[in-house]
């Protein structure tokens, strides 16, 4: 699956898209955010706290507890600051 | 109904885009045109420009849900979303919301809907550039809270108070 990053996400973790193949029992955001923070120093920053990172699958916001399966494109995000 | 969204680097013109919301009819009896401006200062500290970072399919895919949810709840007859990216300077435009109705209320109430929604679910990041450097904006409480009063139907809100 895609992974997308914007903002202080993007600029901590030093990418704004990757492709990952996450192992079996990542499951949920909540499970592949763990996962992702143990990949290295930029991604332990990006969500040394987890509940303030948004995060969207194929373009819908969705919560920590969402399933990843059949997920094409998951952002990863901070507060949206438009308007 | 008419619905116009755009997301764009360019600057827009508040009254043209209006303007084309009336054009050629004449049962619109109410238009309320919101535009958001870049200000010259973040926390009385001033700033020399903004720069916009968007996710652009989520953005347009995610108006486009706020101005049908807005469709469902008021009757209007055309709404319009604007919302420019990149670098944007003090006192030039960001956003435009404008929204056409037979009666003001709806209208008012519309537009004042789609800005708060705008603000705390369309996937934009404001970054200020100072004379200290560059920063991200800090998503604000108050944004959520104007959000949040949409979220529970009239009835059930005045059941709460009581």
């Amino acid at each position: 699956m895609k992974l997308l990053y914007f903002a202080w996400v993007r600029e901590r973790i030093g990418l704004a898209e990757e492709e990952i193949d996450p192992p079996a029992g990542v499951a949920t955001v909540g499970e592949l955010v763990a996962w992702l923070t143990k990949r290295g120093e930029g991604y332990a920053y990006a969500f040394e706290n987890p509940k303030v990172i948004r995060t969207a699958i194929d373009r819908n916001h969705v919560r920590a507890d969402t399933r990843i399966d059949g997920a094409n494109e998951i952002a990863f995000f901070p507060p949206m600051t438009g308007g | 109904m008419t619905t116009t969204i755009r997301l764009q680097r360019e600057a827009f013109d508040a009254a043209a885009e209006a303007a084309l919301l009336t054009r050629g009819r004449a049962d619109v009896g109410a238009v309320v045109t919101f535009t958001g401006l870049c200000r010259a200062d973040e926390n009385g500290e001033p700033i020399a420009a903004l720069t916009l970072e968007h996710y652009p399919d989520m953005a347009e895919a995610e108006i486009a849900r706020h101005v049908e949810e807005a469709r469902a709840r008021w009757p209007l007859m055309g709404v319009t979303v604007i919302h420019r990216y990149g670098r944007i300077a003090p006192g030039e435009v960001i956003v435009l919301v404008v929204t056409a109705s037979s009666h003001r209320e709806a209208a008012f109430a519309a537009a004042s809907f789609l800005m708060d929604y705008l603000k705390t679910r369309a996937p934009f990041w404001k970054q200020v550039e100072k004379a200290s450097g560059k920063t991200w904006v800090a998503a604000k409480a108050a944004d959520d809270t104007a959000a949040g009063r949409w979220s529970a139907p009239p009835s059930r809100r005045e059941a709460a108070k009581s």
